[in-house]
Parts: C-alpha cells; structure tokens; sequence
C-alpha cells in the first residue's frame, strides 16, 4: 500500500494536489469558524455556485485562465453578501439563497448555449464536484493557490483579535471604535479568496462542507476561540490529507472523499463531546 | 463642560421618527436612568448615542474630553452569543481593542487592565471558563469588565438585569451604584422604574412625554406619579386596577383627583419600601453568592476527572 502511495507520489500532478489540497483546507477551516458563528455557513455555498456561474462565463468568452474573472466576481459578491447583511432589504439567508441558485442557472445555461466541448454533463459535474480538476493543477496554479493562502493565514494572524471582537459582539466594536464595517469587509474578501480555491479541491456543491464541518467539530470538543480555531485548522488539515490518500489508493473522486472525511469526524467529535459532558 | 449634551434630539430609523424633543446632560459622575414603555425608542436613542445610527434631529455633543471610542456599552444579549466558544478571559481583552491603535496583538498593558477589571468585578478565577456556560449574572460581569476595559468615563448599560433573578438582580444594580461611586458616569436603560428612582439621581422619560430631571424632581412630577403607579400595578398583574380609559394618561389629566394622588403616594412607598428591601437581601446574596462558588468549583473539579 505505501509503495502504491509512494509511486503516485513521484507524479507531479499528485504532489501538487496534495500541496493545494492542504492549503485549502487550512484556509477554510480557519475562516470556518467566524462564518459559522456569524450564522453565515451557507456563505460558502452560495459564493460557490456565483463562482460556478462566473467560470461559465469565462468558458464563453475563451479566456485560458479563467482565474480573472472568477476572482473578482466572488469577491464583489461575498463584499455585498456579507456587508449588506444587517440592513438589507432581502436578508442574509433569503440573499444568499437567491444569489446561489441564480448563478447556478445562469452558468449552466450559458455553458448549455455556447458550450464547444464535447462532453458537456462531463464539464458540469466536474466543475460541481472537482472530480478532476486537482488533478490536472499547473505549476502557475500552484503557485498562485500557495501565494494567496499565504495572504490569508498572514491577515488572519494580524486582525484574529479584531475578528474575534467583531464576531462576538459587532455593536460593541463598533461603539469602542473599530472599524466593524472595514473587519467585515476584510472577513468577506478572504472568505471569496478561499472559496474560488477551493473549488478545484471539492467542486462548487461541497465546499460548505470544508467551512462548516472542521469549525463545528472543534466548537464540539474546546470552548475558548483560540483552541476552536487551531483545532479546526488541525482537523481539516488532517481530514484533506486523509481523504487525497484514500482517494489515491482507492480511486474514489477527491472532493467527496475529503467531505466524507470531515463528516465522520465530526461525528467522532460529537460523540467524544457527549461522553464529556456525561461524565 | 458635560459629558454629553443632547440638544433637541430626535432618534428613528431613516426618516421615521421613534422619539422626538429629547433634550438632556451627562456630567461627569451622573448616573442617568433612561425610561420609557416599551417601544418609546429607548434602545434607538442608546444606539444613537454610541453612534451606531445617525440622529434623524438634533445635535449630540460629547465634551469633557471624552473621545468617541470612550463610551463603555453593555449590549443586550444577541442569538450569536448563545453558543459562542469564547473564554471569559479573550472577552474581557476584546474590551482593549479600541484603544490599541493599529497594533495586532494585545500588549501586556491590555491584559494588566483586562486583568484589574476582572479582579473588579470578581470573576478572576472564571477567566478560562467558557462564556456560554456562565450563568446570567456572570455574563453579565463579564461584559461589563470588557465595558470598562474600554472606557473609565461613561457606561451606557442596556437593559442590564433583563432575565436575571431578582438576587442577581440587586447584586447587578450595587455593582454598578459602586462603578458609580467610583467615578464612573452611568446611563442606564431601565424599565424597571422601581431601580430608576432606587439607584439614579437622574431620570429621562421618553415616549409620549419626554422629562428630564432630577430623581427627586421626577417623583414630584405627574407623568413619574403616573409612570410608577402604573408600574407597580403591572407587576402585580391585578386585573382590579386595569385603567378603564383607553388612554392611561388621560386619567392624570382628566381625574387629577384624590384618589389618584393616594395610589400615587401608595406606589412612591412600595418603591422605597421595595429599595430597602433589596438593600436589606445584598448581604443575603453574597452568602448565596459563595454557596454558588462552591457549587461551581465542584463542578470544575468534576469536569478535570
């Protein structure tokens, strides 16, 4: 079995997914936490399907890196999701709702209308569940997932304590003097950053799971922030890798296997947090 | 100069207006009761007053040197806090933030202060405790060592004994009659009118009529008359008493009679009588108090097994 591991290992393609994979994941799990807490788990979801419909987009208009358009889409609209979110006139999960299955139609219908490949439901699942795109990962991609996950863990380190300040208690923050609105603006950029990466690891439909799962299977087993968050970062980490290992050995797609992964242990967590509390 | 001088104030959402004409003064070491039925505004004029909204009238000035970020809030509870995992320790220390400037990280001074307020309010040996897994009154005590970790000179406190026993409840009022004493200028959000004539020296009814004065001079007023009264018939829920006009206030202006000037003076006393009484249980609290420690500390021990 380790020999198996080690001869896909020598394959570049392997190595790099195993590099993005891991990135992403901590990335993820570390926003995780505040968008849950902040009641915005579906944020993921809904950024994902509006990154979904900007890549279709892309594909229409030809362009080979579609990395510039996507961006900027997810991250003008995580910025109107996540900001808007208290004074809108359509509330947060009605807005996120809407602007999720709205991209979702959007893109799939222009890829059905001016799609020029072949396989089209093949391009679809692909891009939903990132059956294949880890898999064919450049060099280029690979370095720009390894320098913008480094961005986010930097930002997150410098304002984890205004995050966390923000999160608990906005109003407070706001009345004390820090600039909430700027923190939620800052919160809603890296969120998008995350979710366009992470869309070649687990695909557009599951990559709440990779937000939501690490951060509430840790809010299970620690109750202060900083063990919540390092241990959500730990977990998915552990979780991504474990899913690409199975996945490589036993063939089964990467995206879901990670999930599936994170799921049995959040499970785990709940179970371990039960027997805590009972003793 | 005051801290905060309101001139002709009117609080609301965009254009609508939820109270109109407020016009009242926050000298340093005054401790403000604001009161009002529910509805009259009283959270909007508070979230007008930490800036949060933009006054729709009027003009708030803030003098004495008190700069914008210097006003201390105690919030009412949100949904977000229920379950959140947070350590009382890393709540008290979010207090620090607005002053740090730009630094990201907190400074030893931060936590020296974080540290004091805690002692200050007697939850030191909580400080790794969990937040959601406080009781009320030490939630409460929480969030106001996190108040005066942002400010020493004004406290504004929403509703601060809203879901707390009535032991807590008195507890929670004479720490913050001691913050008081301290120095610390106090506005209080209140609908219990008997804590606001008990504990403030000023009162600001907003609502239908608006009055600002001091306590003695509110007591002495019909709308405070009225307001207390009706109050304490409230709380008895004694449906004897039930107003037979539709307006409550129209019996003040229209049956200024003896007998509702007796009922009035009947409810200034049960007001006393009722301060006194919660004076008289304090000691009793902090003996309940300890057991309560107790109680927890066996708990801890139980979790460490």
């Amino acid at each position: 079995m380790i020999d198996k591991l080690l001869f896909y290992l020598q394959y570049p393609f392997v190595r790099y997914a195993m590099i993005v994979g891991v990135l992403v994941a901590l990335c993820s799990s570390l926003l995780g936490v505040t968008l849950v807490l902040k009641r915005f788990s579906y944020i993921g979801d809904g950024l994902s399907h509006v990154a979904f419909g900007a890549m279709a987009v892309a594909g229409v208009f030809g362009l080979s890196n579609n990395m510039i358009i996507v961006m900027p889409i997810t991250v003008l609209s995580a910025i109107l999701l996540l900001r808007t979110g208290q004074n809108a006139k359509i509330k947060g999960d009605a807005a996120i709702a809407m602007i999720s299955v709205g991209a979702l139609a959007f893109g799939y219908l222009l890829m059905n209308i001016f799609s020029t490949s072949s396989n089209l439901s093949g391009d679809v699942c692909s891009t939903l569940f990132g059956s294949t795109s880890i898999l064919t990962l450049k060099q280029a991609e690979v370095w720009l997932c390894i320098v913008l996950s480094c961005i986010v863990v930097i930002v997150f380190i410098l304002f984890y304590n205004r995050i966390f300040a923000v999160t608990f208690d906005e109003n407070f923050a706001k009345a004390t003097g820090t600039n909430a609105g700027a923190y939620n603006l800052i919160i809603a950029v890296i969120t998008a950053v995350i979710i366009v990466l992470a869309m070649n690891l687990v695909g557009s439909l599951l990559i709440s799971a990779l937000v939501i799962f690490p951060a509430l299977s840790a809010m299970k087993l620690f109750k202060n922030f900083k063990s919540v968050t390092v241990c959500s970062a730990t977990l998915s980490v552990i979780c991504a890798l474990t899913g690409m290992i199975i996945s490589i050995l036993a063939g089964t797609p990467v995206g879901s296997t990670i999930v599936a992964a994170d799921a049995i242990v959040f499970g785990g967590c709940c179970i371990i947090g039960a027997l805590r509390k009972g003793n | 100069m005051a801290l905060i001088a309101v001139n002709d104030l009117s609080v609301g959402y965009g254009s609508q207006i939820v109270a109109e004409n407020i016009n009242f003064k926050v000298e340093a070491g005054d401790y403000l009761c604001i009161v009002g039925e529910n509805g009259s505004g009283k959270s909007t004029l508070m979230k007008t007053l930490l800036n949060l909204q933009k006054p729709v009238k009027g003009e708030i000035i803030k003098g004495d040197g008190l700069k914008e970020n210097e006003i201390g809030y105690l919030p009412q509870h949100t949904d977000v806090q229920k379950d959140f995992p947070a350590s009382v320790k890393e709540i008290v220390l979010s207090g620090c933030l607005g002053r740090s400037g730009f630094k990201p990280f907190y400074t030893s001074a931060d936590k020296k202060l974080a540290f004091e307020n805690m002692e200050r309010m007697g939850i030191t040996e909580l400080s790794g405790r969990s937040y959601r897994e406080l009781s009320g009154g030490q939630q409460q005590r929480v969030l106001l060592a996190r108040a005066l970790c942002a400010t020493r000179k004004l406290l504004l406190l929403d509703e601060p004994v809203s879901g707390l026993d009535p032991k807590v409840t008195a507890e929670m009022y004479s720490l913050i009659a001691e913050l008081n004493k301290e120095g610390v200028s106090i506005i209080m959000i209140s609908h219990d009118i008997g804590a606001a004539v008990g504990y403030a020296d000023h009162i600001l009814h907003i609502g239908g009529n608006v009055f600002f004065g001091t306590r003695e001079e509110y007591l002495g007023s019909k709308l405070g008359r009225f307001f207390l009264m009706r109050q304490s018939r409230d709380d008895e829920s004694m449906p004897l008493f039930k107003p037979r006009k539709k307006n409550p206030y129209s019996i003040m202006m229209s049956e200024d009679s003896g007998t509702a000037e007796t009922e009035a003076g009947n409810a200034s006393e049960e007001t006393a009588a009722e301060t006194e009484s919660e004076k008289a249980s304090e000691n009793g609290v902090n003996a309940e108090q300890d057991a309560d420690n107790g109680n927890e500390k066996k708990e801890v021990k139980d979790n460490d097994r």
